[in-house]
């Protein structure tokens, strides 16, 4: 699956799979990450909440959008970022459709299973915008403390 | 009024420039109807029965005339030469063409205007009190905290794909114009016990197909942690709202289902938010609140003799300030309402025409503001009573000096069967009707307030379930049928109306509303405006007279 690497330095597209994968119903079962990389599948019903300590012991994790009008990864992706401070890959599966890569990449998503989606789409898609009203999961300050650096600067 | 600083013009550009992409793709065919539906419903645009449909955001229903003037012009050259007020505040254009939508949202940038979440999943247009700042008795300008939540919600990246629609409104006086208890969250800005001020927060109200009255959930947040309590009520209906069923998505079915339980689980993402991030930073409040200093009002006598003299002297000029001219806060001002209900005509119409008219009496009288009232009017908020008569003349010559509102004839009707594709019947044309019926301004004045609303289907777009007396349009074996709904109110004291009965027909609702208002005029005691007389009567007596002969027919 291509995946979009939402980076610093710039976006770029890949197919590799960065290790292996246990979705949260086989961590249940008992299946633990070993050696190497590992990413939890997480159903978007689950309360990020509660699995701290599980998310901890990945490398990255996996939200899902089953279909693109359901919004709870997004909840769930800023949970994991602001709240549980995940610092490992967070990947978008499912519906991910460029006219909501922004929203992913701000609610905390750095990763994009783009599938056969047009990787120049999401790119020009993810910097569409310069500015921003609300605080959220990525670097972009907000417009209302760019306003109180402009104020004092001036 | 609030400025858009750079930030603002920047993001509503760039807003406009993502939009024309879109069209650009459904018009070279890459996007199909069904893939471009979502997108264009981010921003405002409907496909109706007959044509799309735009509606343009007015944030908390405030408008400069150099904005009105820019409906207007849009109304001329990309549409039919007039637009449609709505509930909500906006305004809407039935007939713009696909191709033209970004050049209008082009146009409506140039005066700081945009069509953003006026439709869509997401959080819409705020709205507020139509009166802010010039009514007296408000703790703070509403507009103030509307305008913080307009930046917050738009674009929100978490927010943007809910369950379902959700709608805010907030207030700062104990009279609600603007309905806050029958939206998902309704904020009511008070005086806490040590004067400190904050809101009483109020989730879950709404109308539809299963209206409730919202519950209040926190009695008094301290204004600082505004945003970041909005945003705990957010994620936990993003979280938990069904997405299994679209009319049992929105947030008052969760709150409905347990309310305790709704308030726990906020105070709960509450307590553990990062409020420091999430809540604006006192200078920012600070910044937007500069934008809604109080205009320089002139020092005047409290009492006008030139107002006076023309109210002794002209009888029409008289009854037109009796139902349309309000109480200001400053001495020697008034506040203008601007009736778009005029007999005969779609409620909430206006011409190109009419727009720039109202444009010049605001640049000329009103310090350049322009209200739209959640009940499809229009105001001018800061009027000297010695300018009532001016304006008044130039009002009548535009044909905007209807001395109906909060008559009978001052109706919310939803676009219905003639516009709409999910509408059961019509409702303009049984709006227009009843306005015909009372058309007699002596006799309106004589009833007194009367609140009719009519929803053309259960969506209740016409928010008959607030209506004194609601009408809600049913299809009935391919007929048009109307049910009648008694005792409602959209206040302060606000109550959902009860049904009454088997529906009347086209040809026969006009009757029935009369033979209400006919017995509500037999039984008033002084004064008594007819919501209080049926509450104080029950639905009996209203059902006996509608219904009560029904065997002799």
């Amino acid at each position: 699956m291509a995946t979009l690497r939402i980076t610093d330095e710039g976006s770029v597209v890949d197919s590799q799979p960065k290790g292996e994968e246990i979705s949260l119903a086989q961590w249940r079962e008992g299946a633990r990450p070993e050696a190497g990389r590992f990413s939890l599948s997480i159903p978007n019903t689950e309360d990020i909440d509660g699995l701290a300590e599980i998310v901890a012991r990945f490398d990255g994790v996996i939200l899902e959008f089953p279909h693109f009008t359901d919004g709870r990864a997004y909840s769930q992706a800023r949970t994991l970022r602001e709240r549980l401070r995940f610092k490992g890959e967070v990947k978008a599966r499912g519906a991910v459709l460029c006219d909501q890569a922004l929203f992913m990449a701000r609610a905390g998503f750095d990763a994009l299973e783009i599938g056969d989606g047009d990787p120049a789409g999401f790119i020009r898609a993810l910097a569409a915008y310069s500015v921003f009203y609300q605080p959220a999961a990525d670097a972009a300050a907000p417009a209302r403390v760019l306003r109180g650096a402009k104020r004092e600067a001036a | 009024m609030y400025r858009y600083d750079e930030f603002d013009e920047t993001l509503v550009r760039e807003r406009v420039a993502e939009f024309r992409g879109q069209v650009a793709r459904r018009l070279s065919g890459e996007l199909s109807e069904e893939a471009f539906k979502p997108l264009r419903l981010m921003n405002g645009l409907y496909l109706q029965l007959h044509a799309y449909m735009l509606r343009v955001a007015i944030p908390y229903g405030t408008l400069s005339s150099r904005q009105m003037r820019r409906l207007a012009h849009i109304a001329s050259v990309y549409d039919k030469g007039y637009g449609h007020f709505t509930t909500r505040q906006n305004i809407q254009y039935n007939w713009p063409a696909l191709i033209d939508v970004p050049d209008i949202l082009d146009e409506l940038a140039d005066v700081e205007m945009h069509a953003i979440q006026t439709s869509g999943n997401c959080i819409r247009n705020i709205t507020s009190d139509p009166f802010a700042g010039a009514i007296a008795g408000e703790i703070d300008d509403p507009r103030v905290w509307s305008e913080l939540i307009r930046q917050w919600s738009s674009l929100h990246p978490e927010f943007s794909f809910l369950p379902r629609k959700f709608k805010i409104a907030v207030t700062a006086s104990a009279e609600d114009r603007a309905a806050i208890k029958v939206h998902d969250i309704g904020l009511r800005i008070r005086k806490g016990a040590d004067g400190e001020r904050g809101f009483e927060v109020m989730v879950g109200g709404g109308l539809g197909r299963t209206p409730y009255i919202a519950e209040t959930i926190r009695e008094f947040l301290p204004e600082r942690h505004l945003l970041s309590y909005l945003e705990a009520v957010m994620r936990i209906y993003n979280r938990l709202g069904r997405r299994d069923n679209k009319y049992k998505a929105r947030v008052k079915i969760l709150v409905a289902e347990d309310a305790a339980e709704f308030r726990r689980m906020v105070e709960d993402e509450w307590a553990r938010s990062d409020k420091d991030s999430l809540d604006a930073p006192l200078d920012e409040i600070r910044r937007i609140r500069r934008h809604f200093t109080p205009p320089k009002f002139d020092r005047l006598a409290a009492e006008s003799e030139a107002f006076d003299a023309a109210r002794a002297a002209r009888p029409e000029f008289d009854r037109w300030v009796k139902t349309n001219v309000l109480p200001h806060r400053q001495r020697g001002y008034a506040i203008v309402l601007i009736s778009l209900k005029p007999i005969g005509k779609p409620p909430g119409d206006i011409s190109a025409r009419q727009m720039d008219a109202v444009a010049d009496l605001a640049e000329r009288y009103s310090f350049d503001e322009i209200r739209a009232t959640h009940e499809q009017n229009l105001c001018l908020p800061h009027v000297r009573k010695d300018d009532l008569f001016a304006v008044w003349r130039t009002l009548d010559e535009a044909e905007l000096a209807t001395p109906n509102i909060g008559l009978v004839s001052d109706i919310i009707a939803c676009p219905g069967l003639d516009y709409c594709d999910l509408a059961n019947a019509r409702s303009i044309p049984i709006a227009e009707r009843i306005a015909e019926r009372f058309a007699d301004p002596e006799q309106a004045a004589d009833i007194g307030e009367l609140k009719v609303k009519i929803s053309g289907c259960i969506n209740a777009c016409g928010h008959h379930h607030v209506g004194h007396i609601g009408i809600l349009g049913v299809d009935k074996k391919g007929e048009e049928f109307y049910q009648i709904m008694l005792g409602g109110s959209g206040g302060a004291d606000a109550s959902l109306g009860v049904i009454t009965g088997r529906g009347f027909s086209s040809s026969e609702i006009v009757d029935a509303v009369e033979r209400l208002i006919r017995i509500y005029k037999a039984n008033r005691v002084d004064g008594e405006r007819f919501l209080d007389a049926y509450r104080r009567l029950g639905p009996e007596t209203f059902k006996e007279a509608l219904y009560g002969d029904a065997a002799h027919h």
